[in-house]
């Protein structure tokens, strides 16, 4: 700023009277502020279909991939404690919880999955976890959302292998670090502990909470 | 203060601090090379580290920013004679702002997996001091042409750097270049490539290659002369 006109500028310890009313500068800012919300207004409604559609997809893709493609799913509605088929009324459908039952194609259950997500090592890992509520034996899980270091935590999500190590245990499972075929253990990743035990929890923690409302909902009749 | 001055600038060297004129590819070419934002004037380090562990992550970004800095340097060149000097910082801020903002709900609904990666990094462009430097420093005192060719300069200049740093770190750190295989499967990936240690030793070698190169040609033209 050392240009020639650089001695336009105030000398320091003078204050220079303001040259512009501060009605000005509010008008400035709120016409400005207001231009800016019916802009992102405009640009939130036109993208909202398409971005809700991304997350129905990804969630019908994880209940799919968990499930292992089963003919049909039908979805039940968590309403206080209870499951219901009917959704509740009064509100938005993407905020109530659920759960999703798959059926193969005789129409006997495979599994359910629900959605279930704990801190991880960097951030929360959200997860698809499938299971069969009778016998509370998985059937895989699936990655929703997660932020784990890319190269080591992340693997929860990459390595097929961690994921496939789930099928047909039965919960609740404990990490170990050796290879494991006993139904009570997993072998968690190597360079990854934190982001293993954080989906093994995840897991059992989901299977604790959802077994008894699946089992209530199975008695009644539902 | 004198009374002569006209209350609005009606030419760019009226106003203070403003770009020395030149032609237009100059202005352009500035970012890019001479000027780079990450290389020479290290701004905009904070997102080159951070989201440029794969290449489609490194170009995403790029893409964004420059899209945010075309978006922002026309407006703020455009309305640069009815924004009080006195909020020129916030209303800079509001612009840019609601172009972050736009371009996150774009990406995310036009391209998913990329915002996924991407996750908290896009709203962050909104402190990218390189956005606000160039509305500061440039747009804000010259004619929209040139904000705009020094916003595409700038841009394609940070998306360069970008670029180049998440090939290295990729092709290292994952044995793979836009998600395809390179080395084969008897690659053993250098994860710490793609961990922060990686990206302040590409981006150090980076700085260190073109310090080089800005001293020898600065040598040469000394040697030319003399």
């Amino acid at each position: 700023m050392s240009g020639p006109h650089a001695a336009q500028a105030a000398p320091p310890g003078v204050t220079a009277p303001p040259s512009v009313p501060s009605s000005r500068l509010l008008m400035t800012l709120g016409l400005g502020g207001a231009f800016a919300g019916l802009l992102l207004a405009t640009v939130y409604e036109k993208t909202l279909p398409a971005i809700q559609k991304h997350a129905d997809e990804r969630i019908a893709g994880a209940v799919n991939e968990v499930l292992g493609h089963p003919g049909r799913v039908e979805t039940l509605y968590l309403i206080g404690d209870r499951l219901s088929r009917t959704p509740p009324t009064g509100v938005a459908l993407r905020e109530v919880t659920k759960a999703y039952v798959g059926f193969d194609d005789q129409d006997a259950r495979t599994g359910v999955a629900v959605e279930a997500a704990e801190p991880g090592f960097a951030d929360e890992v959200r997860l698809m976890v499938g299971f069969d509520p009778a016998t509370r034996t998985l059937t895989g899980y699936a990655v929703l959302g997660q932020k784990e270091t890319p190269g080591l935590g992340d693997k929860i999500e990459k390595d097929a292998k961690f994921l496939a190590r789930f099928k047909g245990k039965v919960a609740p499972v404990k990490g170990v670090k050796t290879s494991s075929t006993d139904p009570g253990t997993v072998e968690t990743i190597t360079g990854a502990t934190i982001s293993s035990r954080a989906v093994i929890q995840i897991i059992n923690r989901a299977v604790e909470q959802w077994q008894p409302r699946l089992l209530t909902f199975d008695k009644e009749g539902g | 203060m004198t009374a002569t001055t006209p209350p609005v600038p009606t030419d760019e060297p009226l106003v203070p601090g403003a770009p020395p004129p030149g032609p237009l590819w100059l202005d352009v070419w500035s970012g890019i090379a001479r000027n780079n934002p990450v290389l020479v004037q290290m701004l905009g380090l904070c997102p080159a580290m951070a989201v440029s562990n794969s290449l489609p992550n490194g170009l995403a970004m790029g893409l964004a920013t420059t899209f945010v800095l075309l978006c922002s340097s026309f407006l703020v060149s455009s309305l640069r004679r009815y924004i009080p000097s006195e909020v020129r910082l916030a209303s800079y801020i509001l612009i840019i702002a609601t172009f972050v903002t736009v371009a996150d709900l774009v990406l995310a609904a036009g391209f998913p997996e990329i915002s996924k990666e991407l996750g908290p990094f896009v709203p962050l462009i909104v402190v990218n001091c390189m956005i606000l430097g160039r509305a500061e420093a440039f747009a804000g005192k010259v004619r929209p042409g040139r904000a705009l060719a020094d916003a595409f300069g700038m841009g394609v200049g940070f998306t360069l750097a970008i670029s180049t740093i998440s090939t290295v770190r990729e092709l290292l750190g994952s044995g793979s270049l836009l998600g395809f295989d390179v080395f084969g499967p008897r690659f053993e990936p250098w994860v710490f490539m793609v961990m922060p240690p990686g990206g302040f030793l590409t981006l150090g070698v980076m700085f260190l290659v073109m310090g080089w190169h800005i001293e020898r040609t600065a040598k040469r033209a000394k040697e030319k002369t003399a």
